[in-house]
């Protein structure tokens, strides 16, 4: 039966994070974006509260460590599991801070990796380890076929050479999962994914970036020289299947761009809200059942913005409800990825305009959101990439038909 | 057993019925039309003659939600999306060419789509109606699936729906003793709600049409655009400025003195026979007054209205997107399909987004009405969403098809002209 509210049984975990997000995460979300590279210490707490919540048997949490597709339903009944409680959750934590979700410790991509191609005994080892995600290489961004780094056997040990950049918490993380070529020659079908302990020596740090936004999470380039990995981990098969590896890596994307459109919604709702309560003080608010050209011309675009969040909302939800229940989701994935990536960029710029010098001010955090934004339609699959997703599926072309 | 939803079940054909395993359902919906044939036999004949209700008006039970987030249609609603869909694209897309540029439906195919039960699915069951639940979602659904044939024919077959439906949410039971069994009989008339008026920023809220108290009734002045099939249509649901209370809406028959109407022949839905509504101090009862002229029912009528051209433009949308894949996989330009390059292939990919995101937000609406809840906002962003990306849509789907979309050998142009029209229109349709 159609109903595309939030279910029932997640509204207190809504509330739970939203609460977090007002308390936690907002009053400092001004203090690491002017320190970057500063390590947010109130995380800890936070983070150990969200462990106690994921092994207290609740809802799954904050971040993306969660989420895979759901097991065959026995009853063929409908299903609101982890990646809509993560979706949920994701929103309010990221209309507190999206810089300050992307580092909260253990909830990085590479666990979310772990979790959906590790094996059991892997899943046991890593298990409380805090894990980022090494993909991107100078050379090598959305075109992650093309990456160079290699990794080569060596009695029980694969000996990884190569540079990463990119890397999300790669400071901070207590692993790292690099991808690697087991043979360059062979393409997709040989990259693999191994999980490398931050403190191997192999791993060199090289720098933190600098960045437009989302100041709080690092972002660290590594250096891989000689970096001996034990074989047993490498995630999934160490064969070099035609047909199935790089499948396997890139399912994992299914299920996170879902989360990373969430944070987009999330900073889109703050925005809105902002922009909302500026315009009311100045006199303006939506009436919704007037036509929006009969309006002042600020509610009418207000109208629409909040119009294009609508969308992307429920085409981020569809992708991971779908996730919950079993249907193969890589199609709406890209679509929530797209939108929401998109319309949040363009929702915080136009805020800013509307609320004018505020918008622009650091006495607010409009600037900073806008900021923030950016990666949103880049990071996960840019734009493009989603687009090429998206086409490819729906016309039924090859990548090398559709380039 | 002549008509309603028995005709669903045929057009569906038991293949349909069996490969989805819905026969318990289908039999359901057999038994309800099998019941309502019987009281066909003794319904009154059309001359809208004044009947007694007694005590209350009958409503339709609403919809109970699971409380869990769920994109799935019920099998009953899956049943009828085939059918009506199945209907949509052997009949309306057929007869779309002709009809459009006739500016008339095909008489026929109003009475095969009148058999199909639309006007029964707003009407309470025990006065002939075909669902015991109010499901503004099942009337998004059929609408959408009815427009994936053509928006124009599918126009056309709703507009009496909407006064059926109107007199089954707000009539009081002398209103629905007096007009609904021609609804639900084998004969249903041609009926149009009349809102929208032709001035520019038109408001629905802000009526030029009035309803002045005299005597214990009512005087209507007043013009209205775009009215569907007004031409034939037998009764009228009319938006006016009651005297001193607000927006409201009343029951005008045809017949009545000073009704007068004149084509209206515009750029899109053409097939539903569009026109203008002249209302000449006409004179009507007390009686005529729906909903007791409550500002909360009109406003769930401009709301519900909107809502139900937001289906429009999903299914015409669906339609454009269904045409597009094929024709740019198999047009070459430059030695490949035109799909190989990504300034066509973003463009699909652009179709496919929007139009998920305008359906969701359609059926997020209509929902949200079926339990009840405050849907004002929801209709709102609905409509803003299909009316700016449906319109982009059908340009886009013209500028892929090249020249070819200008031309009427295909029916691309004539989506363009649709989907324009409908992101402007007011009322007309009410789920």
């Amino acid at each position: 039966m159609i109903d595309l509210e939030v279910p029932k049984k997640f509204v207190p975990l809504v509330g739970q994070a939203n609460m977090v997000a007002r308390e936690v995460l907002r009053p400092i979300s001004r203090k690491y974006d002017a320190n970057e590279h500063e390590y947010p210490k109130e995380l800890d707490m936070l983070a150990s509260l969200i462990d106690g919540l994921e092994d207290g048997g609740g809802s799954s949490g904050a971040g993306a460590a969660g989420v895979s597709q759901a097991e065959k339903n026995g009853d063929g009944g409908n299903r609101n599991g982890s990646n809509m409680a993560s979706v949920l959750s994701i929103i309010e934590m990221c209309w507190g801070d999206v810089g300050l979700l992307l580092t909260m410790p253990r909830q990085g991509l590479g666990n979310s990796a772990i979790a959906a191609v590790a094996d059991s005994e892997q899943k046991e080892r890593f298990a409380g380890k805090w894990a980022a995600m090494a993909i991107t290489e100078p050379e090598a961004g959305s075109d992650s076929a093309a990456i160079r780094t290699t990794a080569v056997l060596d009695g029980d040990e694969y000996v990884l050479n190569g540079e990463k950049i990119y890397v999300t918490s790669g400071e901070r993380a207590d692993l790292v999962v690099v991808w690697a070529s087991l043979d360059p020659k062979q393409g997709r079908a040989a990259i693999k994914s191994f999980v490398v302990e931050r403190s191997n020596p192999g791993l060199k740090l090289d720098r933190l970036e600098h960045k437009l936004g989302i100041r709080a999470s690092d972002t660290a380039a590594f250096i891989l020289d000689d970096c001996r990995v034990p074989k047993r981990d490498l995630l999934g098969s160490p064969e070099i299947d035609m047909k199935k590896s790089f499948g396997g890596a890139m399912k994992t994307f299914d299920n996170t761009r879902p989360l990373v459109a969430a944070m987009a919604l999330g900073l889109s709702r703050a925005c809105l809200e902002h922009t909302s309560e500026r315009l009311a003080e100045a006199g303006v608010e939506i009436d919704y059942d007037r036509p929006p050209n009969s309006q002042h011309a600020a509610a009418a675009e207000l109208l629409e913005l909040e119009a294009e969040l609508e969308a992307a909302r429920l085409l981020t939800m569809e992708a991971a409800w779908m996730a919950d229940n079993s249907k193969p989701n890589s199609l709406h994935a890209s679509y929530a990825k797209a939108k929401a990536g998109r319309t949040c960029v363009d929702i915080a710029l136009r805020c800013i305009a509307l609320c004018g010098s505020l918008g622009l001010g650091e006495d607010e955090l409009l600037e900073k959101w806008a900021r923030d934004a950016k990666i949103l339609d880049i990071f996960e699959g840019t734009q493009q990439i989603q687009l090429l997703i998206i086409a490819r599926q729906l016309l039924g072309l090859t990548s090398a038909q559709l380039k | 057993m002549r008509f309603g939803l028995r005709a669903l079940n045929r057009l569906a054909g038991l293949e349909v019925v069996d490969r989805a395993g819905l026969r318990g359902p289908a039999e359901r919906l057999l038994y309800r039309s099998t019941r309502n044939g019987f009281r066909a036999a003794n319904a009154a004949g059309r001359t809208f003659a004044s009947a007694q209700g007694r005590g209350d008006p009958a409503r339709q039970a609403r919809a109970k939600s699971s409380g869990g987030f769920d994109v799935t249609p019920t099998d009953e609603q899956q049943m009828m999306i085939e059918a009506f869909g199945g209907f949509a694209a052997q009949k309306l897309r057929k007869a779309a060419t002709d009809a459009d540029a006739r500016c008339t439906a095909p008489p026929e195919l109003l009475a095969q789509s009148a058999e199909l039960g639309i006007t029964m699915l707003g009407v309470p069951e025990e006065l002939g109606g075909a669902v015991s639940e109010r499901s503004a979602v099942t009337s998004a659904l059929i609408s959408e699936a009815l427009a994936g044939g053509d928006m124009g024919l599918a126009f056309a077959a709703l507009a009496p729906a909407a006064v059926s439906t109107a007199l089954g949410l707000w009539g009081d039971a002398e209103q629905q003793a007096t007009y609904l069994p021609a609804f639900t009989s084998e004969d249903v008339p041609a009926a149009a709600l009349a809102l929208l008026e032709p001035r520019a920023l038109f408001d629905p809220f802000e009526l030029a049409t009035t309803a002045r108290r005299e005597g214990d009734g009512f005087v209507v002045d007043g013009l209205k655009s775009m009215v569907p099939r007004a031409a034939e249509a037998e009764l009228f649901v009319v938006a006016a400025e009651l005297e001193g209370a607000g927006p409201a809406l009343l029951l005008v028959e045809a017949a009545t003195e000073g009704v007068l109407t004149q084509p209206e022949p515009a750029i899109g839905l053409r097939a539903a026979a569009t026109a203008q509504l002249k209302l000449e101090g006409v004179r009507v009862g007390a009686g005529a007054l729906l909903a007791e002229g409550s500002p909360d029912a009109y406003a769930d009528c401009v709301r519900l209205g909107r809502i139900a051209w937001c289906a429009l433009a999903v299914g015409t949308a669906q339609a454009a997107l269904d045409f597009l894949i094929p024709y740019v996989n198999d047009r070459k330009a430059f030695g490949e399909p035109i799909s190989h390059r990504q300034a066509v292939a973003f463009n699909m990919a652009n179709i496919a987004i929007e139009l998920e995101g305008m359906r969701l937000a359609t059926y997020r609406a209509a929902s949200l009405a079926d339990q009840g809840k405050d849907f004002s906002r929801e209709a709102a962003l609905a409509r803003r969403l299909c009316a700016s990306h449906g319109m982009k849509i059908g340009s886009d789907a013209v500028g892929l098809l090249g020249g070819h979309g200008y031309v009427k050998e295909y029916p691309v142009e004539r989506w363009y002209r649709d989907l324009r029209s409908a992101g402007v229109m007011e009322g007309a349709l009410l789920l």
